[in-house]
C-alpha cells in the first residue's frame, strides 16, 4: 500500500528561496499573508491530504466509479471525503473574496493542490475541474451569472465541468459540432461530448457544466463556436437546484489510469434540448478557452509533480525495507545500498526537485502579472507565464513517465504487482501527456506561438536570466562543476533557438519534426535553472549557519546529481533538433 | 461558561528522533515542531463544549520560546477564542509549569481546566496533577467522556480496571485521553482567521513566578539497538541465558 507524506521541507524551501513568498505577498499587497502562515496553511492541508485522501487513492483505483440508472455513483468514500474536503474550506483558497474565497496566491494554491494531487489524483481532479468553471464564469461570465453559479462553485457545494472534446474533435476543437439553439432568454444545447472527467456524480447538489458549442448563424472553424453554461439541475427562484437539466452520462470509460476519475460521455438535448446560458459574447468561446488554459496546463504539469512524488515516496520505502543481498559476513542489506537502485531514486528525486521548483516559479509569475506596477512589468511576466506553461505541461508531464517507470523498477518484480501500489501511479500518470493539450500540442505552442511568433526574444530573455545564476555558480567554487554542466546546457538551447529561427521558415514541417525535442531540452534547461539557483541558496544558507543542514546537504547532493545526470540530455537533444526533419518526413505512408 | 486549555509545542509524531552527540538532550534543531496530540484531544474538547452551547469562551495558554506561538495559533485555528504565551527562553519542568498555569487560573477564573494528559516528549503525566494540587481543585484523569452539568463535570476515566467515573464540583481540572474525541482538521477559513485572534504575551516575571529547577536531565539515549537472536540448545540453557545474561529472571 501507499502512504504519503507531505514533503514539506522542499515545498518551503522553494517557496521561500527560489519564489521569495513573503516579498510576493508584499507587493500584491497582502499584508497578512507570509511563509509562516503558508507553512500552517500547507501543514494543515498536508494533514487532510495524508488522512483522508491517500488512502481513497488505492480503492479509487481498484473500485471506480460505476453508472446507475440515477447516474455515475463516484468511488466509495471519496463523497465523504469531498463533504470534509468542502467543510473545510480549502476550495475556496485562491478565489477573490467578493465571490467569497481567501484570496491567497496562486503560488500557494498551487502548493496546496500539489498536496491534493499527491494524495489522490482521481480524487483531485474533481475539484481541478471546477476550478476551470469558475475562471470562465470569472472572467467573462454576466453579473447575473456569476450571482446565480459562482458562490457555490467557490464553495465546492458545486462542482463543474469542462465540456469541450467531441468524438471528432479532441486535437482539432474547431471540428466540434454541438449546436445551440436560442429560445427566450436561453439556449437549447444538443450534441455529444466525450472524456468529460467528473461528468456526473453523486457528491454535490449540483454540477455546473461548461460547454462549447456553435450557434446557428456562427462561422465555420474557430471563430464560430460559444461557451455556455449547463447546469445539472435548472435553479428556481431562490437560486436552488430544481429541475434535472436534459444532460444525462450515458456511458463511462473503462480506463488504464486513473479509475477514481469518472470519465463521462455526456450527452445533451436526448429530450428537447439541454437548457443553456451564454458565457460572455457569441463566437467567443474559444478565445475564453485561452483564458483558462494557462492556469489549466499549468495545473497538469503539477499532477505530473505529484505523482512522480507519489511514486518516489512508495519505491523509496520499499528500497529500505527490501533486503536483498549477503556480506560476506552473513548479514543482509536493503537494495538501496545497491549503486544502480540508488541511481534510479536519484534520479526520481532530483527530476521531482527540479519540476516541483519550476512549477511553482511558473505559478508565482501569475501571481507577479496581477501585482504588476507598470504594463511593461506586466507583459513580462504574462511572456513569462505564456513561456513557461508549455515547458511545465509538457516538460513534466513527459518525465513523469520515466519516473514513475522508475517507481515500478525498483521494486521489481513486486512493482508489477497490482497490489504493492506502484502500477497504479505508473498507470495514473499515462493520462498526463495527453489530456490538456498532448505533448505534440504543447510543442507546437511552445515552438509556434511562444517562440517563433516572437522571434525568440522572450525564450532568449529567461536564457538570459538562466545565464546569470550560471555566473553565480561559477564564482562559486564549490560548484563549478554545475556551472559548467549549465554553461554547457545553456549553450545547446542558444544553438537550438538559433537554428530553429534560421530553419523554420524554409520548410513547413521542421517546427513540428523538432518540437517535442526542443520543449525538452528547455525543460531540462529550466530544471537546470530551479537546481542551480537551489544549490546557490543552500549554500548561502549553510554559510550562515541558518536552516536544517541535513536538508540543506540533500540539496546540494540533489542538485549536483541533477546537473551530472540530466543536465547532459540537452546536449543530446541539440543534434537531434538540427538534424530537422528529413529522416522524419521522408518515408512514404504505406512503408510504414 | 470558560474554559481554560493548555496546549504544548513538541517533536511531531511522525520524526525520527535523533539524540545529540554528547548525550545531553534530544535533537531538535530544525526538526518538525507540533501540537502535542492529547494537547489537541484538549482543544477539541473544549471546542465541542462551546459549540454544545454550554461554554462561552475558550481560552488557550502555551509556556515555551516564542515558536511555541503557532501552537497557540493551531488551537486558535480549531476555534479556541484567545491565546495567552508564557514566554520563557526554553522549556520548563512540570511543576514550573504548573505554577505558571496557577497563576494563569487565578486571572482567568475559568470554570474548567482541559489539559493533555501527558506530552509525548516528556511523557511524565504529572502536570495536571500537580495544577489541581496548587489549586486545591478537584482533578479527573485520563477522561475518555466529559459532561457538564450545573456546577459540576462529570468525567468517566479510563484506569487499569476499566472504567471510573467521577463527579466534580467545579472549577475543576481534567486530563484527555486518547478516546476522549477524534480532533477536527482546521479549516482554511479558520487559519485566516486565527490571525487577527488576540494573544496577549506575559512572562514569568510578571506572573509572579521563580523559574526554579528542580531536576536536570543527566544524559539521554537512544533505545538499544536491536540485536540478532541466538537460538539455545535446551530450556536450561535459556534459563540460564534469562538469569545470568538478559538478567531477567
Amino acid at each position: 500500500m501507499s502512504d504519503y507524506k507531505h514533503p514539506y521541507r522542499d515545498a518551503e524551501f522553494i517557496l521561500n528561496e527560489l519564489v521569495g513568498f513573503d516579498q510576493l505577498c508584499a507587493d500584491a499587497g497582502l499584508e497578512d499573508i507570509n511563509s509562516e502562515l503558508a507553512d500552517v496553511i500547507l501543514t494543515e492541508a498536508g494533514k487532510l491530504g495524508a488522512d483522508v485522501l491517500a488512502p481513497l487513492n488505492y480503492i479509487g483505483d481498484t473500485q471506480g466509479a460505476t453508472l446507475s440508472p440515477q447516474g455515475v455513483v463516484e468511488t466509495p468514500g471519496f463523497s465523504a471525503a469531498y463533504a470534509q474536503y468542502v467543510e473545510n474550506g480549502w476550495p475556496s483558497l485562491t478565489a477573490k473574496e467578493e465571490f467569497g474565497g481567501q484570496n491567497l496566491p496562486n503560488v500557494l494554491g498551487t502548493a496546496v493542490n500539489e498536496i491534493w494531487h499527491t494524495a489522490n489524483m482521481s480524487f483531485a481532479l474533481c475539484p481541478m475541474l471546477t476550478q476551470g468553471a469558475i475562471e470562465s464564469l470569472v472572467h467573462h461570465g454576466s453579473d447575473a451569472l456569476k450571482e446565480n453559479y459562482l458562490p457555490k462553485l467557490v464553495s465546492g457545494e458545486w462542482t463543474g465541468t469542462m465540456n469541450l472534446t467531441e468524438p471528432d474533435a479532441g486535437s482539432d476543437l474547431a471540428a466540434i459540432k454541438a449546436r445551440a439553439t436560442p429560445e427566450d432568454d436561453h439556449y437549447r444545447i444538443t450534441g455529444q461530448k466525450i472524456f468529460i472527467t467528473w461528468g456526473d456524480h453523486q457528491m454535490t447538489e449540483n454540477i455546473v457544466h461548461l460547454v462549447l458549442a456553435r450557434l446557428p448563424d456562427a462561422p465555420a472553424g474557430v471563430k464560430g463556436i460559444s461557451l455556455f453554461i449547463v447546469p445539472k439541475f435548472l435553479l428556481d427562484e431562490q437560486g436552488n437546484p430544481a429541475q434535472l437539466n436534459d444532460v444525462s452520462c450515458v456511458s463511462l470509460e473503462h480506463k488504464l489510469g486513473i479509475h477514481g476519475s469518472p470519465t463521462c460521455v455526456m450527452s445533451f438535448g436526448d429530450n428537447g434540448g439541454a437548457v443553456g446560458y451564454i458565457v460572455g459574447e457569441p463566437h467567443q468561446g474559444l478565445s475564453y478557452m485561452f483564458t483558462m488554459m494557462n492556469h489549466a496546463r499549468q495545473s497538469v504539469g503539477l499532477q505530473g509533480v505529484a505523482i512522480s512524488e507519489r511514486s518516489y515516496q512508495l519505491a523509496v520505502q520499499y528500497a529500505k525495507d527490501r533486503l536483498q543481498g549477503t556480506r560476506k559476513d552473513g548479514s543482509r542489506f536493503p537494495i538501496i545500498e545497491f549503486p544502480d537502485v540508488r541511481r534510479m531514486l536519484m534520479q526520481m528525486k532530483a527530476s521531482i526537485e527540479a519540476m516541483r521548483g519550476l512549477a511553482y516559479v511558473a505559478a508565482a509569475e501569475t501571481d507577479r502579472v496581477h501585482s504588476a506596477t507598470d504594463t511593461s512589468q506586466a507583459k513580462h511576466h504574462q511572456d513569462r507565464v505564456d513561456l513557461l506553461t508549455p515547458i511545465v505541461k509538457g516538460w513534466i508531464t513527459e518525465v513523469a513517465q520515466e519516473l514513475t517507470y522508475l517507481g515500478v523498477q525498483v521494486h521489481g518484480g513486486m512493482g508489477f504487482i497490482e497490489e504493492t501500489g506502484a502500477a497504479q501511479h505508473y498507470r495514473d500518470a499515462r493520462i498526463l501527456t495527453i489530456y490538456e493539450g498532448t505533448t505534440g500540442i504543447q510543442a507546437l505552442d511552445l515552438v509556434g506561438r511562444k517562440t517563433l511568433m516572437n522571434k525568440g526574444t522572450v525564450l532568449s530573455a529567461l536564457l538570459d536570466e538562466i545565464a546569470q545564476v550560471q555566473q553565480e555558480l561559477a564564482a562559486s567554487s564549490a560548484l563549478q562543476s554545475e556551472a559548467r554542466a549549465l554553461d554547457t546546457a545553456l549553450t545547446a538551447a542558444h544553438d537550438a533557438l538559433q537554428w530553429l529561427l534560421d530553419n523554420a521558415e524554409k520548410d513547413a514541417s521542421v517546427a513540428g519534426s523538432i518540437s517535442v525535442n526542443f520543449m525538452m531540452m528547455m525543460g531540462y534547461v529550466c530544471g537546470g535553472w530551479v537546481m542551480g539557483q537551489s544549490a546557490l541558496k543552500a549554500q548561502a544558507l549553510l554559510s550562515a549557519g541558518q536552516g536544517d543542514s541535513a536538508f540543506l546537504h540533500s540539496k546540494l547532493i540533489t542538485s549536483a546529481f541533477y546537473c551530472d545526470h540530466l543536465l547532459p540530455r540537452a546536449t543530446g537533444l541539440l543534434a537531434v533538433i538540427k538534424a530537422g526533419s528529413q529522416s522524419v518526413m521522408s518515408l512514404p505512408n504505406d512503408q510504414f | 461558561m470558560k474554559v481554560l486549555v493548555t496546549v504544548k509545542r513538541v517533536i511531531d509524531y511522525n520524526v525520527k528522533v535523533r539524540v545529540k552527540p554528547d548525550n545531553s538532550d534530544v535533537d531538535l534543531a530544525n526538526v518538525k515542531m507540533a501540537l502535542n496530540p492529547f494537547c489537541e484531544i484538549a482543544v477539541e474538547e473544549a471546542v465541542r463544549l462551546k459549540e454544545s452551547g454550554k461554554v462561552s469562551e475558550v481560552v488557550v495558554a502555551s509556556i515555551g520560546p516564542k515558536a511555541c506561538q503557532e501552537q497557540i495559533r493551531t488551537a486558535l485555528a480549531l476555534g479556541a477564542d484567545r491565546g495567552i504565551h508564557i514566554d520563557t527562553p526554553d522549556m520548563p519542568e512540570s511543576l514550573v509549569v504548573a505554577k505558571l498555569l496557577a497563576k494563569v487560573v487565578e486571572a482567568e477564573a475559568p470554570d474548567l481546566v482541559v489539559m493533555g494528559k501527558q506530552s509525548i516528549d516528556g511523557d511524565n503525566n504529572q502536570t495536571g496533577q500537580m495544577l489541581a494540587a496548587l489549586l486545591g481543585r478537584p482533578q479527573a484523569t485520563f477522561a475518555s467522556v466529559v459532561n457538564l452539568e450545573e456546577g459540576k463535570a462529570v468525567v468517566t476515566r479510563e484506569v487499569d480496571g476499566g472504567l471510573q467515573t467521577l463527579s466534580l464540583m467545579l472549577p475543576a481540572i481534567v486530563t484527555t485521553d486518547l478516546r476522549l474525541n477524534e480532533p477536527r482538521y482546521a479549516s482554511l477559513p479558520n487559519i485566516m482567521k486565527a490571525k487577527k485572534k488576540p494573544l496577549d504575551v506575559t512572562t514569568p516575571e510578571s506572573l509572579g513566578v521563580e523559574m526554579t529547577v528542580h531536576t536536570r536531565v543527566l544524559s539521554v539515549e537512544p533505545p538499544a539497538e536491536r540485536s540478532g537472536g541466538i537460538q539455545v540448545k535446551s530450556v536450561d540453557e535459556l534459563i540460564d541465558k534469562l538469569k545470568n545474561e538478559a538478567k531477567v529472571i
